[in-house]
């Protein structure tokens, strides 16, 4: 039992890496997951003095300099923040942090090139296993949990139909995951489910929903954009077909990809789809009794004012 | 080597004759279907090891052409000739013509990793795809690429303060692939978060333009960063020019 509150301590105060796209387009996501953070007493310590982690675009220039960027990072949350778990929201942000990990794991060129830059950026290497690494949904997961959500929200969400919608990069490719595809109460690469178990625990009913790892098209959202438009097309049909009213989202790329194509499939090619967007965290804290504007919600791209009011959350 | 016989029976290699016996048999029509003897002269040998020297392409020599990749990519489902599985083939054979005839499309890949979730041999085809559209570039095949160019944008500003902007992203994009600014949708978009943000949002969108987010102190990553680079653009130069010199006779025709 001791065991149990211990394990549970340990994600109630963690190192938070928002990351660039955080602090500009997917603000409502940073508001949003400082909010419930708060409401349910869970302790966010940013990460001091962070830089990006590389998105998906430094790797395609040089792919240790992307190792090198996440290292850094979780290099600050351990040596200057003393920090043991690190908590990234951002799906790219978290890929990142995890692809570094297995990186420095398993390929000692990656290590000697991490030593080697961290020495010369005058700062102490990351080693691998010095921290954790989770995703919002792990932490809020593992410290509030469903029990905890269904006794605070009270089934506030009943009524709402979501498509969860987890994207890429948070579960592939699965060997960067090693605790995933673990069996009972671990994610599955494959289906995952945290998001459906914590909003079924806030009282929303989950469609079924067949495109919840579907590619968004996120890295050529603006080079490559007929592209990210059918993708996304694809994504929110599906979602209608299903009887969604909203889609619930994990990153700042899948989301604003979503929202910004949205609209681009219905100027462009007349293609016009009602469902809404919502981080899941924006769900959550509607299911907690916080406002709509402590959540960022009326920063999304994507309107759902008309809709909160609908079913009473607003 | 059963999957490249495919550049063999494109249309224009298939002989069919409308009115053919042969010993009093009546095989008119597709009946005599014949595949064009064909000659390949030009085989790059080094074409493997160059595309390996570029970032994300050094694992292509595992590839066993199960076909996974393929069957599972994203772009393959809306293009078709989006097909990860047989450039890596010919690739690996060095059939650079062949390639050539996709080299258009090659950057298109969205990096959604199905292609190495799945792959058995742990080759990172989303890695040679990436590999495969640098090397097109390098050798003048193709413009680069907007993907390339955004890449670029976006890593310049990581490299210089450690973070980005956005919006900074977005516009330097733009103008950098000659793209009107306000283009209708991206001004739908504008409208419908001024009609509901207050005041506050947009002003801090604003300074966040001229304070660009940056990380303190970043100077000597900067530096070490730089002199990365710097290091492993040499590298990847010496791999290119050894893998070219192995062939004598393609430097001799150039
Ligand atoms: S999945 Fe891997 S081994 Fe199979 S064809 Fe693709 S790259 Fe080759
Ligand atoms: S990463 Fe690229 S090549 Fe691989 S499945 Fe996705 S789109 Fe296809």
């Amino acid at each position: 039992m001791v065991d149990l509150t211990e394990k549970i301590m340990k994600y109630r105060e963690v190192a938070y890496y928002s990351g660039c796209a955080l602090e500009g387009s997917g603000n409502g996501y940073d508001v949003s997951t400082r909010a419930i953070a708060k409401s349910l007493g869970l302790h966010l310590k940013d990460v001091t003095n962070w830089n990006c982690c590389g998105a998906m675009e430094v790797k395609n220039i040089e792919p240790k300099l992307q190792t090198y960027l996440s290292s850094r990072v979780l290099s600050n949350a351990v040596n200057l923040d003393g920090a043991d778990v690190v908590m990234a929201p951002c799906n790219g942000c978290y890929h990142n942090l995890k692809k570094a990990e297995y990186d420095l794991t398993h390929d000692p060129k990656s290590q000697e090139t991490v030593d080697r830059l961290s020495a010369k950026a005058g700062h102490e290497p990351y080693k691998a296993g010095q921290a954790e690494t989770i995703h919002a949904l792990d932490w809020i997961k593992k410290t509030i949990g469903e029990e905890g959500l269904k006794e605070r929200t009270k089934g506030k969400l009943a009524g709402l139909k979501v498509a969860n919608y987890y994207g890429c990069m948070y579960v592939r490719p699965r060997h960067i995951f090693p605790e995933k595809d673990k069996g009972p109460g671990s994610e599955s690469t494959n289906r995952p489910h945290f998001m459906d178990d914590l909003l079924a625990a806030a009282g929303a009913e989950n469609v079924e929903f067949p495109l919840k790892t579907a590619c968004c098209g996120g890295a050529h959202t603006l080079s490559d954009s007929d592209t990210s438009t059918k993708l996304v097309l694809n994504i929110l049909q599906a979602a209608e077909a299903s009887g969604a009213d909203v889609i619930a989202t994990e990153c700042p790329t899948c989301h604003s990809g979503l929202e910004m194509h949205q609209v681009r499939a219905e100027k462009r090619f007349g293609r016009k789809t009602r469902v809404k967007m919502l981080y899941f965290t924006q769900l959550l804290g509607l299911a907690l009794g916080i406002s709509p504007r402590k959540l960022g919600i009326h920063t999304n791209i994507s309107d759902s004012s008309e809709l909160l009011r609908e079913k009473r959350l607003a | 080597m059963p999957i490249h016989e495919k550049s063999l029976i494109r249309p224009e290699n298939l002989k069919v004759h409308d009115k053919l016996s042969i010993d009093g048999v009546d095989v008119s029509g597709h009946w005599s279907t014949f595949i064009e003897t064909r000659v390949v002269p030009d085989y790059n040998e080094a074409l493997e090891k160059e595309i390996a020297a570029f970032p994300g392409g050094d694992k292509i020599h595992r590839c066993f052409q199960c076909g996974s990749c393929t069957n599972a990519c994203t772009i393959n489902a809306i293009e078709p000739r989006f097909n990860p599985r047989y450039w890596i083939y010919l690739i690996r054979m060095g059939m650079e013509q062949e390639l050539l005839r996709d080299k258009d499309i090659i950057w298109q890949c969205v990096s959604c990793h199905k292609c190495t979730n799945i792959c058995p041999r742990s080759v990172e085809p989303e890695g040679v795809m990436k590999a495969t559209a640098l090397w097109l570039e390098e050798k003048g095949y193709t413009p680069e690429s907007p993907s390339h160019v955004f890449d670029k944008e976006f890593s310049r500003q990581v490299f210089e303060r450690g973070k980005i902007e956005d919006t900074e992203v977005l516009h330097s994009f733009l103008v950098k692939t000659k793209q009107p600014l306000l283009q209708d949708w991206l001004v739908a978009i504008m409208w419908g978060i001024a009609k509901r943000v207050p005041v506050k949002w947009g002003l801090k969108t604003a300074l966040a333009q001229v304070f660009k987010p940056r990380t303190r102190s970043w100077k000597k990553a900067r530096a070490a960063i730089e002199d990365y680079i710097y290091e492993e653009g040499e590298a990847r130069k010496e791999k290119l020019s050894r893998s070219r010199a192995k062939q004598p006779h393609l430097e001799a025709a150039e």
